[in-house]
């Protein structure tokens, strides 16, 4: 009897610090209390806000008039529910892993029995001339970023934006701010847009779409200066040609936020290097999200993914570690894009393909299927749940696919394996 | 305005009032379990699935096409299956009750 009460006792003492309180890290302290966990749970961002979704910032946050308590995580409430410590604008400075202790920059030392790092990534900022000088610039990541954005078109709808970077972001963003009236420029470094993550098909089709709705998208555009101009400022690019900006928004790509775990002496490779449970090389602190190189066993690679998906799967997968249960990461990967009225949904990853198969339903409508060899690795959507669905059937399974019937929009996918 | 009811997994029943914005906005809002909502709501991860009560599929009405694409990634789908991001809060809804899926 006395020792069981003594153990309920130290369970109850134990401490769980979490840093980061964006998708990862919430749904970790979420997670924990599912999964019995009994003692403290902080959780701590250096971003003020109330932990928000971050999808919608480049998409509906920014073309609507929405508020951002429209787009949170969790009720304000549901934290003192869950007995879940919200330490908001603070930030985590340094990790004693001797000591099991945090430094915060509010001065405390916050010891822990055990520590989640859900540090993720914030905007890369190219080293562009002039940029760090120039005005009316803003990085697309943050809640504060994007309220500046709206804050800058409100002034003036028509004004001209350039926007460096046709990845997810610079796209989304400039259907957003076309919806909002803008003169929208894209300027992108490859010879297309979404390069990095999709196959030239789709590429095209994003290409076609935006020209379709006024927006300039320039390819193999190596912006090399920044000038004042007025006003205004000019975006010049390698080849000599420049575009004028009222605006100018940065879409090329994100930097991990590392430097926590590094300088405590972690192992960082392509992020920070956790196992199938999400722990890293200290067995008291654990990694999730963004800001992680795991590995994941159905594509047998280390990956860093940026997406809620890898996020919400670590964190409960942590969790789960954490309370002693016997989980491990094995997810497929999926990620999605809203422009205009298109829906894009990719699942798998693609990297390493020798063939894509385009399955065309109507113009509006349709997939690209990559494979290895027989193995399909990965499905990119349009307008097209039932292929996405699909897909992710085909892809966990792996069941062979024939791929004249999957070419074939008159059969249905039920009925394209071999 | 509509009084919403949820039955959780551990068979609570929680009814909430919503004025306006999606059922799982709501539901989120007031902290029901099981009701994630991942992708913000727009039937990208089908993580706010509920079963409608039978008597009350006339309310709801049926799933549109994505809706009912997305639901087949749940093994648990069945005919009264929504995605309540899909659901519109509106008078047209009081009373409902739905069951948060496993």
């Amino acid at each position: 009897m006395r020792d069981v009460s003594l153990s309920e006792n130290l369970a109850e003492n134990q401490i769980c610090v979490i840093i980061g309180a964006s998708h990862a890290g919430v749904n970790c302290a979420f997670a924990l209390r599912k999964e019995g966990w009994e003692g403290k749970i902080l959780l701590i961002d250096s971003d003020s806000e109330l932990p928000y979704h971050r999808p919608p910032l480049s998409k509906t946050y920014l073309h609507s008039a929405e508020a951002l308590g429209q787009n949170l995580l969790k009720s304000p409430e549901s934290y003192s529910i869950e007995n879940i410590q919200l330490l908001l604008g603070i930030r985590a400075l340094k990790i004693d892993r001797k000591a099991q202790k945090v430094q915060l920059d509010n001065g405390i030392w916050q010891a822990y029995d055990k520590l989640v790092l859900a540090t993720g990534a914030r905007a890369m900022i190219p080293s562009i001339r002039g940029l760090s000088e120039a005005k009316h610039v803003y990085p697309l990541r943050t809640a504060a970023d994007v309220n500046g954005i709206r804050d800058k078109i409100s002034k003036n709808p028509s004004q001209e934006v350039v926007i460096i970077g046709g990845g997810y972001i610079g796209l989304e963003t400039a259907a957003s701010l076309r919806k909002l009236g803008a003169k929208v420029t894209v300027l992108e470094r490859e010879c297309r847009v979404l390069a990095r993550v999709t196959a030239p098909e789709m590429s095209s089709f994003f290409e076609s779409l935006h020209a379709a709705n006024g927006v300039s998208i320039h390819c193999n555009k190596q912006v090399i200066s920044i000038a004042e101009d007025g006003e205004k400022v000019q975006v010049i690019c390698e080849d000599g040609s420049s575009f004028p900006a009222d605006m100018l928004v940065l879409g090329v790509g994100i930097q991990v936020n590392s430097e926590l775990a590094s300088a405590a002496g972690l192992q960082i490779e392509n992020g920070i290097r956790v196992d199938e449970t999400s722990c890293t090389n200290d067995p008291n602190i654990y990694a999730i999200g963004d800001c992680t190189d795991h590995f994941n066993p159905h594509y047998k690679r280390y990956l860093r993914l940026e997406c809620v998906q890898n996020a919400v799967d670590q964190a409960k997968i942590a969790a789960g570690a954490i309370c002693g249960k016997d989980v491990f990461y094995d997810a497929i990967p999926w990620f999605w894009s809203d422009q205009y009225e298109v829906k894009l949904q990719l699942v798998g990853l693609s990297a390493g393909y020798d063939e894509a198969v385009l399955r065309k339903e109507s113009e509006l409508v349709f997939s690209i299927w990559y494979f290895r060899g027989n193995e399909l690795l990965a499905v990119d959507v349009v307008n097209s749940a039932k292929a996405y669905v699909w897909g992710t059937k085909f892809i966990k399974c792996g069941e062979p696919i024939d791929k004249e019937k999957l070419k074939n929009p008159e059969i249905e996918l039920k009925s394209i394996g071999r | 305005m509509a009084k919403i009811t949820f039955i959780t997994s551990d068979e609570q029943r929680i009814t909430v009032e919503g004025f306006s914005g999606s059922v799982m906005a709501l539901a989120v809002e007031n902290g029901i379990k099981g009701i994630d909502g991942d992708c913000g709501g727009v039937c990208s991860c089908a993580t706010c699935h509920v079963h409608v009560a039978p008597e009350d599929v006339s309310k709801t009405g049926e799933a549109s096409e994505i809706e009912t694409d997305m639901l087949e990634l749940d093994d648990h789908a069945d005919q009264y299956s929504r995605l309540s991001c899909q659901l519109q809060i509106s008078e047209v809804l009081d009373g409902v009750v739905l069951r948060v899926a496993k």
